[in-house]
This record gives C-alpha cells, sequence and structure tokens, in this order.
C-alpha cells in the first residue's frame, strides 16, 4: 500500500471507524471491477457516513464505486479511475412499510430476498425477479438496472419507484419523490439512478409501490421446431383478452442449457406461500415436458381457479393453432423448475463459459423475426455457441459461448460482435455489452458507438420513431449530479 | 411587446399564427387555475422547426418561452409569468404513427387525449391515462404535467406510457430521447423530462403506448350514509389488496350538485358515494366486484349498485368527469386542490379537511381519486373579495400542510407550477434544490424557458440570474 493510501484510510477511518476501512489486498481485490483495484474498501453504516465519504473524496480527488453484494459488478464499461469502494450492505433497514397504503421504505443494501419476505408477511412484493436473486441487493438491482421476466406485466423498475434518497456528487443527501403512489411534486430525478451504475449518486434508500401477491399461479410451455412458431403464438396472446405475468421465448440453445444445469443461486420464495417449507438450496431438474431441441414460448399467470382454467384451457388452444409441438401447464411442483431458471437466464448464461460475451438488444417486438435469424447466423459464421432468451416486450438477452478462452477466439468474438452491434443499429435498435472479458471491453466499446453516432445516421428514413438517446444530454446530467467526476467515472458510457 | 421580434416571427409563421394584440392575449392569460400571467406574444407553430426558431428568436431577443397545450392546467404551469413569448401548441395536432403490433402511437404535442384514444379504437387499443379534462386537454400537457385521471389507479400516470421525446431545447436544438421499443439505454432522459412542466425542454413529439382495451368493465356505485364509512370502505379495499381500475369518490353536497346538473343518478340524499370499476378477464372481474361489494356492505353501504349497460355507466362517469363545470354554477369561481395521502390515513384526513373548512369559513367539497389518496378538495369562492380570496388561500394550504404532516406529497397530478412553488421548502431542503437547480441549469442554464415555475422565487432563477451576474454561477460548457 502506498504512503498517500495509508493517508487517506486513516482519514476513512476517522469517518466510519477502523472496523469499517479495509485496505488489504485480499480485500481489495475482492470489490475489483474489471480487473481495477481500490486502495480502500469502506462500509458505512448511515446515510450521513456515505455523505462523509463522498465530501472526502471530493476534497481529495478520489473515485467511489458503490457496491452491495457485487452480483452485477462486471457490468458497464471499465471504469477510467477507482479508489474507494463503498460497500452499501450495512444499510440493511427498512425504515419504513406502510402494508396498508402498499408502499415501502428500504435501504439500499437490504437484500432483495429479505426485503420481500418482510413484504410476503403481509402477502405483497416487489416484481424483481433478477438474475442471482437470493444475493442481489435493492441499491445494486436499481443502479444495475437490470429486468425481471416479471415486467411483462408488472413493467419495470421506473413504474413502481415512488421515490429516493441517495448523495450526490458533491456529498449532499438528496432526495426526489415520495412515500405515496402518486407524485408530482419537483422532477423525478430517481428515475435517474435506475441503470446508472453509480455514476450519477450514492443511492442510500429507495421508495416502492409494492403489489399484493398473487393468491394462485401457474405456468405455461409450449415447444416448436422453429421460431416462428413460438413468434406466432406470443402474437396470438397479445391480441387476446389474457394477460400473462411472464411471456418469453427460449432458443433451443438456452433450453438445452435449461435441461443440462442448475444455476448456482438457489431459489428463495418470491410470492408469498409460493414454496413450501424451508428454502430450497436448488432447482428441481427441467421435466420431460420441455423439449431442449426445440423453441420454448413460457408464460406464468396468475388469479382464481376460474381465471387459471381459462388460462390454461385458452393458451393451449393458442399454442396448437400455432403448431406447437407440445404444450403443458406447471403446477406448484413443477413451475419453479422453470421460473427459476427463466429468472438466473443471465447467470446460467454466464456460469455456461468462462467467458461468455452476454448482449441486451433492444428493438420492437415486430423485429424479432429477423433479428434472432441474423443474431444466430453470425455466431455460426463466427463458429460461436449461442444462446437467447427474449422477452414479449422486446428486449432479447443474447449470449455468445466460446469454448475455450484463447487468442483465435477474442478474434472471432471480437468480429461478431461488431456486426451484431452494427446490424442491430441498422435495425433501429440498440446492442448493450452487458457482460463480456475484460479484454475484449477494452478492445471495443459498443456502448459508445451507439451513442455517440450523429443523429442523421441513427434515423433510419422508414422508421422515423426509431429514437435513440443522446449521449450529450447524459453528459450534461453526469456533471450536475456529479461535478467532479468523482462517482464510477467512465463506467456508463462515453466517459460517463 | 416588441416589434422587432413580432415582425420576425410574423416572417417566420405567417400573420394569422401570431397575437400581439392586447385583446388577443387575454384570452391566454389563464388557465384551469386561479393564477394569471399575460404573454406578450403568442405563436402557433405547425412544425418542430417552427418551434425551434421561435426558441432562436426568443432567446435573440433575450425573451422567456413558455410552451401550451389547451390551457386546461390547474397549476399555472402553462401560463407566462414573466410575459414573452407563449408557444400554443394547439396546430400541432396530427397523430403520426400508430403501430398496433407493437402498441405504439407516435403523435403531436397538440393532439387532445380522447382523440387518440378514439383513433386507437380500432385496433382495440386505447391511451391509459384519462384526465378529467381528457375531452380538451393535450397530450403535450399530459407530459408536461406527467397528468393523471381516475384509471391511472390501476394502469400508471403519464409517465408509464411515454417511452420517447422529441425536444426542443431553449437554445433551439432539436434533441430526440427515449425509444419507441420498451428499454431505457443509459439514463432515464424521458422519466426527468415528462413531467418537468416545461421548466427543461419543449416538447414537439411523443412517443406512447397503448394498452389493450380489457375484454370486461364493470362499474359499481356504492352508496353511504357516511363519508367515514365511505372512506373507510376504500382503506379496506387498498389494504386487500383488490386494485380497482378506478376507485373514486364524490361527498354528499357535490354529488347533489352534480346530479342537479348531470342527473347522473346520483342519490341525492347520501353523505357520500364510491364509483368503482373492475377491468379484466369475465371471471376475474366477476369475482373482484363480488369483493368490492362485500368490503362495502361491512362497511355499512346503503346500496352498492352495479351499472347495468354501458349507458348507465358513461352517465355515472360523466357526473364525475363534469364535476368540476357543475360545480361553476355556485359560486364565480372555484379552487380545486391536489394534494396525496398514504391510503390509510384517508378516514382523518377528510375529517381534519372539514375542520379547516370551518375554521376558514367555507364549504369544502371532495371529489377525488380515492383509490391512490389523490385528494381534490374544492373551495368556491368570488375573486372579486380579495379577502375571502386570501382566506380560500391560507385554507388551502392548511390542507396541503396535513397531507405532508401525514406522509404525503404536495401534488399528485396537477404540478407545482405557480400554485405551489413557494410551498416546496416544506418538502425539498436546500441540498434537495441546490442539485434540482443544477439539473434545471443543465438543460435551460439562462432560465428562459417556462421561468418562475416548480422553484420557489427565491431559490429559483433570480438567484441564478443574480449568481450569473456576479460570475459565480458553476462553469458549463
Amino acid at each position: 500500500m502506498t504512503a498517500i493510501s495509508t493517508n487517506f484510510a486513516a482519514r476513512l477511518e476517522s469517518i466510519v471507524g477502523a472496523s469499517c476501512v479495509l485496505t488489504d489486498d485480499t480485500s481489495c481485490a475482492n470489490y475489483a471491477v474489471d480487473e481495477l483495484t481500490p486502495s480502500a474498501v469502506t462500509r458505512p453504516a448511515s446515510a450521513e457516513e456515505v455523505a462523509e465519504i463522498v465530501r472526502f473524496a471530493v476534497l481529495e480527488k478520489l473515485a467511489l464505486i458503490p457496491s452491495g453484494n457485487r452480483t452485477k459488478l462486471a457490468m458497464g464499461i471499465p471504469p477510467s479511475r477507482y479508489d474507494i469502494a463503498l460497500d452499501m450492505t450495512a444499510l440493511n433497514q427498512i425504515p419504513h412499510y406502510d402494508p396498508g397504503d402498499l408502499t415501502v421504505s428500504a435501504e439500499a443494501g437490504i437484500p432483495l430476498a429479505k426485503l420481500n419476505s418482510a413484504l410476503n408477511e403481509h402477502k405483497q412484493f416487489l416484481p424483481l425477479l433478477v438474475p442471482r436473486y437470493s444475493r442481489s441487493t435493492i441499491g445494486g438491482t436499481i443502479a444495475s438496472g437490470i429486468d425481471s421476466p416479471l415486467r411483462q406485466f408488472y413493467g419495470t423498475a421506473r413504474d413502481f419507484l415512488i421515490g429516493a434518497e441517495f448523495v450526490d456528487g458533491t456529498g449532499h443527501l438528496c432526495k426526489s419523490g415520495g412515500r405515496v403512489v402518486k407524485n408530482v411534486t419537483g422532477y423525478d430525478l430517481h428515475k435517474l439512478l435506475i441503470g446508472s451504475l453509480g455514476t450519477l449518486a450514492v443511492i442510500t434508500r429507495l421508495n416502492f409501490r409494492t403489489f399484493p401477491s398473487p393468491v394462485a399461479s401457474r405456468g405455461f410451455v409450449a415447444s416448436f421446431p422453429s421460431a416462428e412458431g413460438a413468434l406466432a403464438l406470443r402474437r396470438a396472446i397479445a391480441g387476446s383478452s389474457l394477460t400473462p405475468l411472464t411471456l418469453d421465448i427460449v432458443s433451443p440453445e438456452l433450453a438445452q442449457i435449461f435441461a443440462t444445469r442448475t444455476p448456482a443461486t438457489p431459489e428463495t420464495a418470491v410470492f408469498a406461500g409460493e414454496i413450501h417449507g424451508a428454502e430450497q438450496t436448488s432447482l428441481p431438474p427441467i421435466g420431460d415436458w420441455f423439449n431442449p431441441r426445440e423453441w420454448q414460448l413460457c408464460a406464468a399467470f396468475a388469479g382464481t381457479t376460474e381465471v387459471l382454467d381459462r388460462y390454461a384451457r385458452e393458451l393451449t388452444l393458442l399454442a396448437e393453432k400455432s403448431r406447437a409441438t407440445s404444450t403443458a401447464i406447471l403446477g406448484d411442483t413443477t413451475r419453479p423448475a422453470v421460473w427459476g431458471r427463466l429468472r438466473e437466464s443471465l447467470s446460467m448464461l454466464l456460469e455456461a463459459s468462462s467467458t461468455t460475451v452476454l448482449f441486451k438488444i433492444s428493438v420492437l417486438p415486430s423485429h424479432h423475426a429477423a433479428l434472432f435469424s441474423s443474431l444466430r447466423k453470425f455466431a455460426e459464421r463466427a463458429t460461436l455457441p449461442h444462446a437467447l432468451v427474449a422477452r414479449a416486450g422486446g428486449t432479447i438477452y443474447f449470449a455468445l459461448l466460446p469454448a475455450a478462452a484463447n487468442e483465435d477466439t477474442a478474434a472471432r468474438l471480437s468480429q461478431s460482435l461488431a456486426q451484431i452491434v452494427d446490424f442491430v443499429f441498422a435495425s433501429g435498435g440498440h446492442a448493450s455489452l452487458l457482460f463480456a472479458p475484460r479484454a475484449l471491453k477494452g478492445r471495443t466499446n459498443p456502448w459508445s458507438k451507439l451513442l455517440e453516432a450523429p443523429a442523421s445516421s441513427r434515423l433510419p428514413a422508414n422508421s422515423r420513431a426509431e429514437l435513440i438517446p443522446g449521449v450529450a444530454q447524459m453528459r450534461r446530467l453526469k456533471s450536475a449530479f456529479d461535478p467532479q467526476n468523482i462517482l464510477a467515472p467512465g463506467r456508463l458510457t462515453g466517459g460517463i | 411587446m416588441n416589434p422587432g421580434l413580432v415582425h420576425e416571427l410574423t416572417k417566420l409563421l405567417g400573420e394569422d399564427s401570431v397575437l400581439h394584440k392586447l385583446e388577443d392575449l387575454f384570452l391566454y392569460e389563464y388557465d384551469a387555475s386561479v393564477e394569471k400571467g399575460l404573454p406578450d406574444i403568442v405563436v402557433f407553430p405547425t412544425t418542430t422547426e417552427h418551434v425551434s426558431q421561435i426558441a432562436k428568436l426568443a432567446a435573440k431577443y433575450n425573451v422567456p418561452v413558455v410552451g401550451r397545450g389547451a390551457g386546461t392546467g390547474l397549476s399555472g404551469g402553462a401560463l407566462a409569468r414573466t410575459g414573452g413569448v407563449m408557444i400554443v401548441f394547439a396546430r400541432m395536432n396530427r397523430i403520426l404513427e400508430i403501430d398496433p403490433e407493437n402498441q405504439r402511437a407516435v403523435v403531436q404535442p397538440g393532439v387532445v387525449n380522447y382523440e387518440l384514444t378514439r383513433a386507437a379504437e380500432p385496433h382495440g387499443l386505447y391511451f391509459a391515462p384519462d384526465p378529467s379534462s381528457w375531452k380538451s386537454c393535450t397530450i403535450g400537457g399530459n407530459v408536461a404535467e406527467n397528468a393523471g385521471g381516475p384509471h391511472t389507479l390501476a394502469y400508471g400516470v403519464t409517465t408509464n406510457h411515454v417511452t420517447a421525446l422529441e425536444l426542443v431545447l431553449p437554445d433551439g436544438e432539436i434533441v430526440r430521447v427515449g425509444s419507441k421499443h420498451d428499454d431505457v439505454f443509459g439514463y432515464d432522459l424521458t422519466g426527468l423530462f415528462v413531467g418537468s412542466e416545461g421548466t427543461l425542454a419543449l416538447v414537439t413529439e411523443i412517443t406512447v403506448k397503448l394498452s389493450r382495451k380489457p375484454e370486461a368493465v364493470k362499474t359499481l356505485l356504492a352508496v353511504f350514509d357516511s363519508v367515514d364509512d365511505a372512506a373507510e370502505s376504500v382503506v379496506d379495499i387498498t389494504a386487500r389488496a383488490i386494485t380497482p381500475a378506478a376507485c373514486e369518490m364524490l361527498d354528499g353536497w357535490t354529488l347533489r350538485t352534480v346530479e342537479d346538473y348531470i342527473h347522473a343518478g346520483f342519490p341525492m340524499d347520501s353523505a357520500a358515494v364510491l364509483l368503482i370499476e373492475v377491468e379484466g378477464l369475465a371471471e376475474a372481474v366477476a369475482a373482484q366486484a363480488a369483493a368490492v361489494t362485500e368490503v362495502c356492505n361491512e362497511h355499512r353501504a346503503r346500496e352498492v349498485r352495479l351499472a347495468r349497460d354501458d349507458a348507465e355507466r358513461e352517465l355515472l362517469w360523466k357526473g364525475r368527469k363534469n364535476a368540476f363545470g357543475a360545480l361553476g354554477r355556485l359560486a364565480p369561481s372555484n379552487y380545486v386542490l391536489d394534494g396525496v395521502i398514504p391510503r390509510s390515513r384517508l378516514p382523518q384526513t377528510l375529517r381534519r379537511i372539514q375542520q379547516i373548512g370551518t375554521q376558514f369559513g367555507f364549504q369544502i367539497g371532495n371529489i377525488f381519486h380515492a383509490g391512490d389518496g389523490n385528494l381534490h378538495p374544492i373551495l368556491l369562492y368570488d375573486p372579486r373579495d380579495a379577502a375571502q380570496f386570501e382566506r380560500a388561500m391560507q385554507a388551502s394550504a392548511e390542507i396541503i400542510r396535513y397531507c405532508l404532516e401525514v406522509g404525503g406529497a404536495l401534488t399528485g397530478e396537477h404540478g407545482v407550477g405557480m400554485e405551489k412553488s413557494e410551498l416546496m421548502p416544506l418538502v425539498f431542503s436546500d441540498a434537495d434544490f441546490d442539485l434540482m437547480r443544477r439539473v434545471h441549469d443543465a438543460f435551460n442554464p439562462s432560465c428562459s424557458l417556462n421561468p418562475g415555475k416548480i422553484f420557489p422565487l427565491s431559490k429559483g432563477c433570480g438567484e441564478i440570474r443574480v449568481r450569473k451576474q456576479s460570475g459565480e454561477a458553476a462553469s458549463r460548457p
């Protein structure tokens, strides 16, 4: 450790106490982001301590990266600087919960599973079935902007995050929104924190509207020899009166991973009473109703017995019309096998290869057929194994899964990565590199390429409404929140 | 009024698109709030390029710019508080695209809310946010104020239905934020601009989500002999997580006034009614209607009536949506408040509002979105009686303070605007204002766009200007 870091570690200790500052190499390495290691790890116990640490960092021009349980810290662009890791897990209380109003206020470091089990006592929950669920904190879930299969019915966090408290880049504790379900008082600054990867502010508290847990729910799976069949069924469901909780299409390659692997993170109940007895440590295996050589459409639905019966009847009928080779209704014992894997799709893809490259691709649902075939073509041309899951709203998670990490693989990955980004971009969508080996992130930076493309080239003539947000506006916001550029510098895009 | 600016605007837009005579301007001096602000020039652009050029001209002549839709706002958001150029979007009223497969529409800001729903109807779709003024208010105005409406209880307010915006910044730059698809890429700029009350940018194009019309709808009218029983029913409906699509309350005094005018079928001798709508699959709706009826009966409802057909349903909603017009028959003016409380605090808050009315000498009516705790107490007053107006404002501030005391918010859907800017310090600290002001300055640095809104005058643009003059403003590229 250098003399400078010894000095600043002592100063940090004076803020949070000696036991909450670590400077040994092993501890610091645990908080590395893209191979960049901080000089100190600090674990503040209150929002006031967070504010003091940030003010200290402003004075010393030190770069901070906040984290929870570090399950998604590898997302984003490698940071340009990183001096202090801010471990937020000591802020783990639920300061306010009004079950009668269906609102809750939680500190950033509380594990999502713990928060949901408190809500479950009142038969309520937060619809955030995010990957690495059992370890994720609520703050990390929001800052990562990661989505959940349940968005099909409940929307994304921007639809139910109603307020926040956070420390801005000047070291002041600020708030926006409130604790009520409807509120237009002041700017909705809390929405900006979603997916900000710690670049705008350190989140200390988040307020949500909660949702009643469904009284009963079921799963549905239909298998198809081609993507077209699954897409036809999805269109039929969208045009019907049915409103499933989740609606995802799984490629045969991902189905194969589902059938042969078990996610490393254990299953935890999300809805009250969903899983009886003790927490299971692993998911039950996939049954023979899941055909791993085919495309699968997976849905979940909830309601009274009459409603569940109607879903089962109509989904099966619509699937038959779309020429499904098999269909299955999943009950309490079988459904967790699929639902748990769907929730953990991203972590299973990351576990499936030592060099997984994982894209988040956002297009309109009507573009999925073209996208599916092109994405697979690019991967196969580069002889790279691949897999995808597509949400009905338009989001596709597409993974390249090289068998080995070597120079040759890196070259092929790099090439198909560029092709994929260009293609998605040309079809009016967005592609972002969610997870990739550090070496590859350094080689190419598809995020900034997309965001900084000139306006004229971003808008195909026939698709005037395909809008891509401008990085210039994001830069203005970054300067407003963090004028000294000390919060997770460089992690978002284009130097932000 | 600046003759040079009038001349240049006329050259740009044509004579029939520029108003500058005092008698023409008076129409644009007010909205549906109690505030006033007279613009110097009113213009009617038809294209985004026009809006950009207008912004550039206003910057050149150093006058403020204010955007305006139909002028139905309730907080003075679309008033020219410090004069200047008012851009009325009434002629930018084209629906540019309806995409049924992806459930999206692209519209210009002057499209009337209801017209979009009508245009989407043949595809079995509709635009969910439905303010009471939906037959006249514009989607641009809805975006500026993040407007709500009765059915936002189940489906969310405007921001939950907007995915992308085309904007004109105060210097005339045209930018696009968000996208037509569902994901946010980087910071949620769309989420910031929706509800920013025209203080960050002018909105020139909006991409919205369209929702699928439900298969079944049941509308219930629950009649109560006491306001407390009606309020307790709402608390219980929420606590039992029944989630109707809408849950509105009208108190006895309000509903009698409405009934005299609209003949919607509200019982004249009741103390309060709940207008509750449940939607979805036929099987689910039947169960929900039964659950709602059970709760209301447990709280001594005199009667829970189910609308027999669409005609009866529409009549009940007509009564609800035209209530404010009906109240206009009782007094020269009325003041509709907008506060929010946790739904668990509804009964005590309604009792407190009545106390405040007695204390200040007003009959206060209540007609509001009970299901999401969004109160709209109404005070009747005569604007010619200055002392009475002052008392009305004091009573209102007292009610809003109480909302905050029980954990609520300053405004649920009408916006801060001019009306509540001076109450903002009740909610926000200096650090909060500092950050909000830095965000404001990031897009509207010289405060030329809709000045005097949201921020208290002491913490808003005035101070920014003073600071700029003394060279202390934060440096910006």
